[in-house]
């Protein structure tokens, strides 16, 4: 078991280093919330502004927040946005591009011009609106569905484009001839393979999200409240932290982001090589 | 024979499969004379496809050629680096591969793919000598010179595998290994593409190996023809002799398996599976569907050995 | 007597797109096939002929752009649910290539157990595997060697094999058989045309087999519709168009087979002509520009089905003293 997983490593070496980076975040959070109070990312929780020490690992910022308990809670909070907003994303994705592709006709014109039309609006952009229209703060949630809204479009026509391709397949024809009607054929002939694909384009479109959620924090659109990761950029910036030379303000949340985001592509470049067996190289 | 322009001694290339190294061509040995037309023959997973391109050491990992000695026309192949090895395909021995038509690329000009042949091997022409010679390639293959300006997708599927002719006499060579050229062809269209080899080849004097799996062509088309099973020869024989006396089991099952057009009888196809190539029986690779095998083919591989003019791989001949 | 299936001048048009016109895939084709005579009818041509379109045309698979496809008279477009599902109980069909007929995903025994589901054939699992055993038996197959495996572990003769089974589950009246045996290798091709052929002896299942190899054709069916570019060419008793052809296409067809023979003056015949200009793109017959006995009196429309003999027709000006087939005709000159 174990030499078989050995071999495979050594055939699909991205998916190694994507699943360790992710896992050694996982650790990160899991034992620092066992061994970091997180009600310390509140301001005002320790002294202002003090460079990473044995009391303070991380530092301190100029509200006073332990910058350790900061990044241990608010990792999560930046995951779930990008899991909730990434998986509601290729959900809808899934139904709207099965829907068109296998029954094609004027319900896939409609689906597919809607998804054209809405990759042309620059993203960023029509969620900066979003979020300045909604009344008050948001709440982690809110992001997530405001990310969402917009996470739909690109697996909609990716999926589409696989399932179209996929419905010529003979086996599709036999399955029409064996007596399974539409709704069985997408859900048990197509489906199936489409699953390598699915998973990519989930931590593609979850690598996304996120992305989106960081950046409209940065901007200031997210949830002030919440010590997110990018929110804590956000605070960076406000106060000029990269001039005034608090280095260790900006550094945790970056080597975070690096990591999160290094450990989704290399998942991804992994999940790709299952999903597109023409990639495989020979052990 | 008189000096051989091709000669193939125990050759065998294996690839490693991680359930086991699957060996597939085994001891193969046979020459070829100059401007012979030579067939060689066998079913899906018979090794002979893996066969041509190893002479053309064409084979990539996870394949490799573990032994075996090419000489062209005296020149050692194994003696030849890379860049050598280079040098002697199409100009010395020429390749038109299996799925030609896919071969051609399908953004390039005709003229351009053959022009890029001609210059890859160092042939200084200028603008217009490289069109005459161009255009006097495409006449020889029975295609008109406007081809030179279209693209592959513009032509037929029996003026691609021309083109694909073209390419491969452009620089004259000595040999010309055809990978089931005709194999995605209609029949009336097959018969003109292998009319114009025929002609192609007798014109260069170039020897031809016809690597195929439809007996009526090669008896139609091949000189002497060899019949592969699981990686080795089991037969070589001038043709006629062939059809007429088979002498290895397998290539007489073969040949009366053939549907044929002249009276309507009883279908006799082979029975069994051919074996896979990394889990061969013991022995001789054709016993366990051999009506007349005896102990000896359990155990022992036969060797190909001379009878009255052929060559045979069976205990029984 | 209600014939089981019969397409009534059936057309097929493909649509042309940007810049390109309209391919015609099959003219006006009428064809009867009847469940009490069963026999084998082999449907030849090259590609671009049509005998692909018609067999999907014949599975439902795809609809007629022009005339309709009947199942027992009624038109396959409107049927009912019921007559739909008696209607794939009856025709069932074998296709052309055994790796993409299979999906990956599942197991060999999926293909078998999907009919046996969807239409009931068994009341108890025990009873479904004693089906699915039993049919792969009567095809040469062994259950233990091939259920349990996945696709790529079978051989291609062996996936193909199982494709049989499969649309003998629902004991059909009709196969439609799209080269069967093309992407198998020859030592095999006999083997299962063989069983092809005693399921119409013993079993009483009309198959079409649909195929470019006239040896095989010739080999296995009783009767053969020749196609060339969308048109019958020659139609009727499989001995009297391989050995007495009539068409010029037929002919030509026949002549461009290489054979296993020591005679070699298959090169030699190498006399297929380029399109002569002045006949080149006319409306006439189709076969004109290739025909080497074309005349003026080829281009005025394409010639009608000639019946010659009672057991053949041939579509050419030269037989033009012989009955013109009525609409219908076909089916009886293909009737053993």
């Amino acid at each position: 078991m174990t030499r078989s997983a050995f071999r495979y490593i050594r055939r699909n070496p991205s998916m190694a280093v994507g699943i360790t980076l992710l896992t050694v975040l996982a650790l990160f959070v899991i034992v620092g919330n066992l061994l970091v109070d997180t009600e310390d990312a509140r301001p005002l929780s320790a002294p202002t502004l003090r460079p990473p020490s044995q009391e303070y690992p991380f530092g301190t910022d100029r509200q006073g927040r332990d910058l350790l308990a900061v990044m241990v809670a608010g990792t999560p909070l930046t995951l779930r946005i990008g899991f909730v907003a990434g998986f509601l994303g290729v959900g809808i994705g899934t139904v709207l591009a099965f829907v068109g592709a296998f029954y094609r006709g004027l319900i896939d014109t409609i689906i597919r011009g809607i998804a054209d039309i809405g990759l042309t609006v620059p993203g960023l952009l029509v969620l900066i609106i979003i979020a300045v229209s909604i009344k008050g703060t948001l709440t982690v949630n809110q992001m997530a569905i405001v990310v969402a809204s917009l996470a739909w479009l690109y697996p909609t026509r990716t999926i589409r484009a696989q399932v179209l391709s996929l419905r010529e397949r003979g086996y599709v024809e036999v399955a029409r001839l064996s007596g399974m009607s539409g709704p069985s054929i997408i859900f048990f002939e197509l489906m199936p393979n489409l699953l390598p694909y699915l998973a990519a384009t989930l931590v593609s479109s979850v690598s996304a999200a996120i992305l989106a959620s960081i950046g409209l924090e940065v901007l200031g659109l997210g949830p002030i409240d919440a010590p997110t990761l990018g929110m804590t950029l956000y605070w960076v910036n406000f106060n000029a932290a990269m001039i005034n030379g608090w280095w260790w303000w900006w550094t945790a949340p970056t080597v975070i982001i690096l990591t999160v985001f290094l450990g989704l592509f290399f998942l991804t470049v992994g999940l790709d090589e299952i999903a597109n067996p023409r990639l495989r190289r020979s052990a | 024979m008189s000096e051989p322009v091709l000669r193939v001694e125990g050759l065998r290339v294996a690839f490693d499969h991680p359930l086991g190294k699957v060996q597939a061509v085994d001891d193969v040995s046979f020459a070829l004379a100059p401007g012979e037309r030579f067939g060689l023959a066998g079913e899906s997973g018979s090794g002979k496809s893996t066969l041509a391109l190893s002479i053309l050491r064409l084979i990539k990992p996870p394949g490799r050629i573990e032994a075996g000695e090419v000489w062209l026309a005296g020149t050692r192949l194994g003696d030849l680096d890379e860049d050598g090895m280079r040098a002697l395909r199409l100009a010395g021995i020429a390749l038109v591969p299996q799925g030609s038509m896919n071969s051609l690329n399908p953004v390039l000009r005709i003229g351009g793919q053959i022009g890029d042949a001609l210059a890859e091997h160092g042939l200084p022409l200028t603008r217009g000598e490289a069109e005459r010679r161009i255009a006097a390639l495409l006449a020889e293959v029975g295609l008109p010179e406007t081809v030179a300006r279209m693209y592959p997708h513009e032509l037929s599927g029996g003026m691609k595998q021309r083109a694909c002719i073209a390419i491969a006499i452009c620089l004259r060579p000595k040999v010309i290994i055809a990978d089931e050229p005709t194999s995605a062809l209609d029949v009336v269209v097959q018969r003109q593409v292998m009319a114009t080899l025929a002609r192609v080849q007798r014109e260069l004097g170039a020897a031809v190996i016809l690597v195929g799996h439809d007996m009526g062509l090669m008896a139609q088309f091949v000189d002497r023809l060899a019949i592969m099973y699981a990686g080795r020869l089991v037969e070589v024989a001038p043709i006629a002799e062939m059809i007429t006396r088979p002498r290895h089991p397998y290539t007489r099952a073969l040949i009366a398996s053939l549907p044929s057009l002249d009276t309507r009888g009883a279908l006799a196809g082979i029975p069994g599976l051919a074996p896979l190539l990394r889990d061969l029986p013991d022995g001789c690779a054709f016993h366990p569907r051999c009506t007349l095998a005896v102990g000896r083919c359990r155990t022992e591989k036969p060797k190909l050995r001379d009878i009255d003019g052929a060559q045979v791989a069976c205990h029984l001949a | 007597m209600v014939s089981l299936i019969e397409a009534v001048d059936v057309s097929k048009r493909f649509a042309g797109g940007l810049g390109r016109e309209s391919t015609l895939a099959l003219a006006g084709l009428s064809l009867a096939i009847h469940a009490e005579k069963p026999s084998i009818i082999a449907v030849v041509g090259e590609s671009g002929s049509g005998k692909t379109t018609l067999a999907r045309l014949l599975l439902g698979l795809t609809e007629p752009s022009g005339g309709s496809i009947r199942y027992r008279g009624s038109d396959l477009r409107k049927l009912t649910r019921d007559e739909r599902r008696a209607f794939r109980r009856d025709v069932q069909a074998v296709f052309q290539d055994p790796y993409g007929v299979y999906n990956p995903f599942y197991r060999v025994d999926h293909v078998l157990t999907t009919p046996v589901r969807r239409f009931r054939l068994a009341a108890s699992r025990a009873q479904a595997r004693e089906l699915i055993g039993e049919t792969l038996r009567l095809v040469g197959l062994q259950p233990e060697e091939i259920l349990g495996r996945f696709p790529h572990q079978l051989s291609g003769g062996q996936r193909q094999r199982v494709m049989v089974a499969r649309a003998l589950l629902l004991k059909p009246k009709l196969i439609v058989a799209d080269e069967p045996v093309s992407m198998v290798d020859a030592s095999l091709r006999a083997t299962i045309l063989g069983s092809l052929r005693k399921l119409t002896d013993e079993r009483g299942i009309s198959i079409l087999y649909i195929t470019h190899d006239l040896a095989t054709a010739y080999q296995v069916s009783d009767t053969i519709l020749v196609l060339y570019r969308a048109h019958v060419a020659e139609a009727g008793k499989v001995e009297l168009v391989v050995k007495a052809p009539q068409h010029p296409y037929t002919q030509l067809l026949i002549s461009a087979i290489p054979r296993a023979h020591v005679a070699r003056d298959w090169l030699a015949k190498d006399e297929d002509r380029q399109a002569a200009p002045a006949l080149a793109g006319s409306a006439g017959c189709c076969f004109a520009e290739r025909c080497p006995l074309a005349s003026p009196d080829c281009l005025g429309a394409q010639p009608a089905l000639y019946r010659t003999e009672p057991g053949r027709a041939v579509a050419c000006v030269q037989f033009g003293d012989y009955p013109a087939l009525p609409t219908g005709g076909l089916g009886e000159v293909l009737s053993v």
